[in-house]
């Protein structure tokens, strides 16, 4: 018999499988924080989570809900300044992972968080970039979780708040960036990954979706890999950890 | 010793902050002096550029209040929340001037204030668009390995509001926890006023200098203020009111709502202890945090 979930947590799911035992990440609060936590209870108990409030180490051992939640400091390995956590952590290098997030997110990887319509003459004023310029660009692998829908997925961003590929993956080489960029969108339909020119193309679908509705609610000609494949189903220990300990009260679930 | 820097927010706020000044209210998240905010509000200063790298719902209210006329930020929503309304409407309406950078662009231009250097170099990002919207930032070329690095200059805030877990009576002011910005602020600013959870003894300061982040003598007021921080947090002493943020959203979706927040919480209290008093228990006992404290360290006796 086949599991009952919330595409929350099929993206939530998906996305913590993408983490290394080990990797140092810079999380985010909502579902990358899920993801992170819910690595480190199964396959990656060695991973180091990073908040940009400025905690190195973090055990929450309850929800947190900001950013800079008390919960992350009480027991953690390090807390520094916010100079130093962009400068010595994420500016030297010593991040591995980076998870992004936007309004939109283009062609080739570049996100905007800022702002839709003109930059002076706001249609709708986003929050703007935070940590996400410079995680996107030193960090050495950057995901993305987002809903899979056209206006999520246009063509190119109204506002570069973040680097992808830029034009492609020779621009982003040429411009020198330590990071290697955008290397895996994971939706509520599939997972997108960069092909050679750094575009990103359909590699993987969640059970029971067609490479039609990706392509649908899509705003480029969405390419499909020649290996395209299914996503592993998730397992009941994978769910019922998100639901019992994580996230108890369905927060960002 | 006496100090004549220990006074009443109210008195603080009056004598060092004025019309136009640009004001660093600082604090990640953590400790962020709501009380100050308030008291601004109270008095009704004008004209001020509030610079901050997450406004926060603070700013929301000031901008709100009327106190600003422009902000400089780096991230502007509700944290943890959603969209920070009041700011966001008004940058729409184009009612508020506005200066943008990233967190490390932000927190690089507060670096350069407090080290006394011009401008702060980072190393480039590509996205490009934030740089070609706020020609603040400038490209320059590396006279090492001639490469082109990005260039912030430096923020010297006219006043710094800085809250704390502990000060004494000069300033001398000890934080743990999420340290954000306050040191970088309070160094980069020509006034220092310090919030304090507690007021303690210049001994209890040189049981643990290590924790000291700000020296007396760059504070200019000092103001004992238990539960500055409400609906922020102060670690260790109580906990964030995620449930306010949470209503926050709701009160700023019009501006009856703001303007009876403001009118109840702000202009209908005379300060934070009758603001904290107002809460009630039930909200007093929800943000209670139990102990979980370091152990202690021996610097030894020399």
């Amino acid at each position: 018999m086949s599991l009952e979930y919330k595409a929350s947590e099929l993206m939530t799911i998906n996305a913590a499988r993408l983490l290394r035992d080990g990797d140092v990440v810079f999380v985010g609060v909502g579902l990358p924080n899920l993801a992170c936590n819910l690595a480190r209870r199964t396959h990656a108990p060695n991973l180091v989570m990073i908040y940009e409030a400025g905690v190195i180490g973090a055990q929450p051992s309850r929800l947190p809900l900001s950013i800079g939640d008390p919960t992350l400091v009480s027991g953690s390995l390090s807390v520094c300044s916010m100079y130093d956590i962009f400068a010595f952590y994420l500016q030297r290098g010593n991040v591995d992972v980076g998870f992004l997030g936007g309004a939109q997110i283009d062609r080739f990887g570049n996100i905007n968080a800022t702002v839709i319509g003109d930059y002076h003459h706001p249609k709708v004023r986003l929050p703007g970039s935070g940590g996400s310029m410079e995680i996107a660009a030193w960090a050495s692998r950057c995901y993305v979780i987002t809903p899979h829908q056209k206006r999520r997925f246009p063509e190119r961003v109204d506002f570069r708040t973040s680097a992808g590929f830029l034009g492609g993956r020779a621009e982003r080489e040429a411009a020198g960036l330590r990071g290697a960029g955008p290397q895996a969108v994971v939706t509520d339909l599939g997972i997108l990954e960069p092909d050679e020119n750094g575009e990103l193309i359909l590699t993987a679908l969640h059970p029971g979706v067609s490479v039609e509705q990706a392509r649908a609610n899509t705003g480029w000609d969405l390419k499909v890999a020649a290996s395209l494949r299914e996503t592993e189903r998730i397992t009941a220990m994978e769910l019922s950890i998100l639901r019992e300990e994580l996230d108890p009260q369905g927060i960002y679930l | 010793m006496p100090s004549d820097k220990l006074m009443s927010l109210s008195e603080a706020v009056a004598r060092f902050v004025q019309d136009g000044d640009l004001v660093y209210v600082a604090g990640f998240t953590h400790m962020i002096p709501f009380a100050a905010g308030h008291e601004i509000i109270r008095q009704r200063r004008k004209n001020l550029v509030l610079a901050r790298a997450t406004p926060d719902l603070i700013y929301d209210q000031m901008v709100a209040a009327g106190c600003a006329r422009k902000i400089i930020f780096s991230y502007m929503g509700n944290p943890g929340v959603g969209s920070l309304r009041i700011v966001r409407a008004a940058l729409e309406a184009g009612a508020l001037e506005w200066e943008e950078y990233s967190h490390f662009g932000m927190i690089s231009r507060l670096q350069a204030g407090a080290t006394g250097l011009p401008f702060m170099p980072m190393n480039p990002t590509a996205a490009g668009d934030l740089e070609r919207f706020n020609p603040n930032h400038r490209t320059v070329t590396d006279p090492y390995s001639g490469k082109p690095v990005v260039v912030v200059p430096a923020l010297k805030p006219d006043v710094a509001i800085v809250h704390v877990q502990r000060a004494d009576n000069q300033g001398n002011s000890q934080i743990w926890g999420i340290i954000g910005e306050q040191k970088e602020a309070a160094f980069a600013s020509n006034r220092v006023i310090v919030t304090a959870e507690e007021i303690v003894d210049e001994a209890i300061i040189r049981s643990d200098p290590n924790r000291t982040l700000i020296p007396g003598f760059i504070v200019d007021a000092v103001c004992h203020v238990p539960y500055c921080s409400h609906p922020s947090y102060t670690q260790g002493y109580y906990d964030r009111d995620n449930a306010f943020y949470l209503e926050w959203d709701q009160i700023s979706q019009t501006a009856q709502g703001v303007q009876a927040y403001l009118e109840e919480w702000v202009y209908g209290v005379p300060d934070r202890a009758a603001y904290w008093e107002k809460l009630g228990e039930e909200v007093h006992a929800r943000l209670k945090v139990g102990s979980r404290p370091s152990t202690v360290v021996d610097y030894g006796q020399y």
